[in-house]
């Protein structure tokens, strides 16, 4: 990238709340989407003419839309309870990155527009008028936040700016400003099946060669089979875990268990893709349409289960919404989502995670380990924010924090905790979330990693940890990116199933 | 009748009207608008029970704010807990006989309103000495503080220094219940204390008070995790999928 260098701020043995620095991140934007872009899945190519009409009406169709955004502009009483929790605010010490002030940017205006008060006195309750820069000011603060939800855990009324930030974006999109790196990768999955852009016959080239590799590695025929009609499993996995480092780790990973326990399954061209950008940009009919390619899927191939590989926001969308969506899930009394789920085996969740799975497979002693090969490794867990606080796994509340460090402890001898404070559901984003994965939003992702890495320092230097375990695509290529930054060796991270495929027992048992 | 009894017979009625009305508007908005994702803040309840648990945490524990910051959720805490019970002794000037549990809880009212006063401080200190907390203020923020704060101070003076005649003002209210109307005991303090209730009375379904309907409709907090057990479709989602 053109520019100064961007350096990584600097890691202390305590984390402290910076003092504010006003306007710090005023001028970072993320590069916007062009008229190809923006028309292609369906919104105006550029800022159209009435855009300030057009936005506030837009206010209004999701203030009556949606209960979340309605009650949350309404609750906030301005405690600063969020105020020192969102690790952009920690990175950047720019207020705007206050949970509580980013989302005064669209309150402001909901109160000039929507509230009495805001009509008659409205600089007594911070009311203000929807300007060009005002829009320009929710373009590029709403793109510095990650929707990871760790400001909702605080807030006494339970906002979540994760809400907020996908009305605004869902807001600017319905006028004309999308975010390239977004609307982008939304028509890629349209067009060829994924977020990656790798067409079929790519995808199933990679895949025999996959199955080649781990051949000559293990000497064991592991298959990695593609749209493959009456396997039991569809595994539906980011697409990153295809090609990129370390995240085909995983997927080897997760071929090997399928393999050990004996259970057929299939990947599909068509849903070549977990992760649903249309939860980004805060649009239902987008997050829809992506999710039905999973559904179409399986019900094309006929699998009796469906499972979800190693991602965090699309483990969210699956989890959380696919049964609102698609169907795909339990308890449906109308036609449409019964066709699918009396296909479904409910013997087992639907939709489950390749976590769940392994889990399951482990309890009931159907696969088994040798944990001493991972014994050049002292792990730790980065609990990722939307399995963190957005999803579950197993049937307990908090099995999404229990099941990966059980599989981790039965798969490696060697495990170690960062601070409390920064894990389970208080877990710091990676910095790279919600659609921010984008060079151009570098400086924002190095500096949001800030308290990561400063908990992860802790633990690296005091008891030797060199492997970061995370559970998401997004984190894995946000850390391989910024660790380096942060004076640590790319290769410390890596996925849960990275670890299950290096101590695995393949073949006879 | 004098014009003080005129003004606050109407104007109490007048605040009481906005007050329901508005809020009942309000609730009802917030109840109409549907919830189309399941978003509870994991980790949720999975039962509607568990839910219920958690609300009621939520709104009398403050459980969240307690993870959140020690100090403001002690003055957050000390606030609400010293004005619900300040609520609890000014029943006794609506209800004839006074209830029981009323009685037993009336001295406590009096701890309650300096606990209410201490907790306000502390939040307005933050307010002010806070830069985050200062930085994210509005003038409304701060005027809404003072508000209170005036209620409280305007009636701990009543009770120690400036007594008013508080059988007086107990006709006055019964009466105004009663539409039987009394006369209101001239009183200057006692005027203020009532016209500053008036106005919060006024405010509050127009303002951030809302916070207290409000987060009985958070769905963060008042939904289950159960998605992958039930289908959840809102209405309008509902005729997207007939489509």
């Amino acid at each position: 990238m053109a520019g100064p260098e961007i350096k990584a701020p600097a890691m202390r043995e305590y984390s402290v709340i910076p003092a504010l620095q006003p306007g710090a991140m005023a001028a970072t934007k993320s590069y916007v989407a062009n008229e190809k872009v923006q028309e292609e899945i369906g919104f105006p190519g550029k800022l159209v003419d009435d855009w300030h009409d057009k936005a506030i009406g837009k206010m209004g169709e999701l203030l009556g839309k949606y209960r979340s955004l309605k009650v949350f502009m309404d609750a906030c009483v301005h405690c600063g309870a969020c105020s020192d929790k969102c690790h952009y605010f920690l990175g950047t010490g720019d207020p705007k990155n206050m949970p509580v002030a980013r989302q005064d940017l669209m309150r402001s205006v909901y109160r000039r527009h929507f509230t009495l008060a805001g009509k008659l006195v409205p600089k007594l309750v911070g009311a203000r008028e929807l300007t060009r820069e005002v829009l320009d000011e929710w373009y590029n603060y709403y793109h510095q936040c990650s929707e990871c939800r760790r400001c909702s855990v605080f807030c006494p009324y339970g906002i979540d700016t994760a809400e907020v930030t996908m009305a605004a974006r869902e807001i600017l999109d319905s006028v004309g400003v999308g975010q390239k790196y977004s609307n982008e990768i939304i028509g890629k999955v349209h067009k060829i099946g994924n977020n990656l852009g790798l067409p079929g016959p790519a995808l199933a080239n990679t895949l025999e060669g996959l199955e080649e590799d781990v051949k000559e590695d293990t000497g064991v025929a592991v298959r990695y089979p593609l749209d493959v009609k009456g396997a039991e499993v569809l595994l539906v996995t980011p697409s990153a875990d295809f090609f990129a480092e370390p995240h085909i780790e995983s997927l080897i990973g997760y071929g090997k268990v399928f393999h050990a326990a004996g259970i057929s399954w299939t990947l599909s061209s068509m849903a070549s893709e977990a992760g649903n950008f249309g939860m980004f940009i805060g649009n239902y009919e987008q997050l829809k349409k992506i999710a039905m390619r999973v559904r179409e899927a399986a019900l094309e191939l006929g699998v009796k289960r469906i499972v979800v590989g190693e991602c965090g926001h699309a483990w969210r969308v699956a989890y959380s919404f696919w049964n609102t969506l698609t169907g795909i899930g339990e308890g449906a009394n109308d036609p449409f989502a019964i066709q699918l789920q009396s296909q479904l085996d409910h013997r087992y969740r639907q939709p489950m995670h390749i976590c769940e799975l392994t889990w399951d497979l482990i309890q009931k002693g159907a696969i088994a380990f040798d944990r001493s090969a991972n014994d050049h490794r002292i792990v730790t867990f980065h609990d990722s924010c939307n399995v963190a606080r957005a999803s579950r796994m197993g049937d307990m509340p908090g099995g999404q924090f229990v099941i990966p460090r059980e599989i981790i402890k039965a798969v490696a001898n060697h495990y170690v905790e960062m601070a409390p404070g920064t894990t389970h559901e208080q877990t710091f984003c990676c910095g790279g979330g919600g659609g921010l994965l984008t060079d151009d939003l570098l400086d924002l992702r190095i500096k949001g990693a800030l308290p990561r890495m400063e908990a992860l320092n802790q633990v690296a230097s005091g008891q030797g940890v060199n492997f970061m375990a995370t559970i998401c695509a997004i984190c894995k290529a946000q850390f391989t990116k910024i660790l380096p930054y942060y004076g640590f060796k790319m290769g410390m991270v890596g996925g849960v199933h990275q670890l299950v495929s290096t101590a695995i027992k393949l073949g006879d048992k | 009748m004098t014009a003080a009894t005129l003004f606050f017979t109407a104007l109490f009625y007048f605040a009481a009207t906005v007050l329901i009305a508005g809020l009942a508007w309000k609730i009802a908005d917030y109840a109409r608008t549907p919830a189309p994702l399941l978003i509870p803040t994991t980790p949720a309840p999975t039962t509607q029970g568990g839910v219920v648990l958690r609300m009621l945490r939520e709104v009398t524990l403050f459980e969240s704010l307690f993870k959140s910051n020690l100090w403001l959720w002690a003055c957050g805490w000390l606030f609400h807990v010293g004005l619900a019970l300040v609520l609890i002794r000014h029943l006794r000037y609506f209800i004839q006989p006074v209830w029981s549990w009323v009685a037993l809880l009336q001295p406590f009212g009096i701890y309650g309103g300096m606990v209410m006063l201490a907790g306000l401080a502390g939040l307005w200190a933050r307010r002010l000495f806070l830069e985050r907390i200062r930085y994210i203020s509005t003038p409304s923020d701060h005027l809404m503080l003072l508000l209170i704060i005036a209620i409280a101070s305007s009636g701990l003076t009543m009770k120690y220094f400036i007594r008013t005649d508080i059988v007086g003002v107990k006709e006055f209210f019964l009466g105004l219940m009663r539409f039987d109307w009394q006369p209101l005991p001239a009183d200057g303090l006692l005027y203020v204390h009532l016209s500053l209730v008036a106005m919060l009375m006024l405010v509050f379904p127009f303002s951030k008070l809302l916070h207290a309907p409000g987060v009985f409709f958070s769905p963060t907090r008042n939904q289950a995790d159960n998605p992958r057990e039930a289908r959840h479709l809102s209405s309008w989602a509902a005729k997207m999928e007939a489509k």
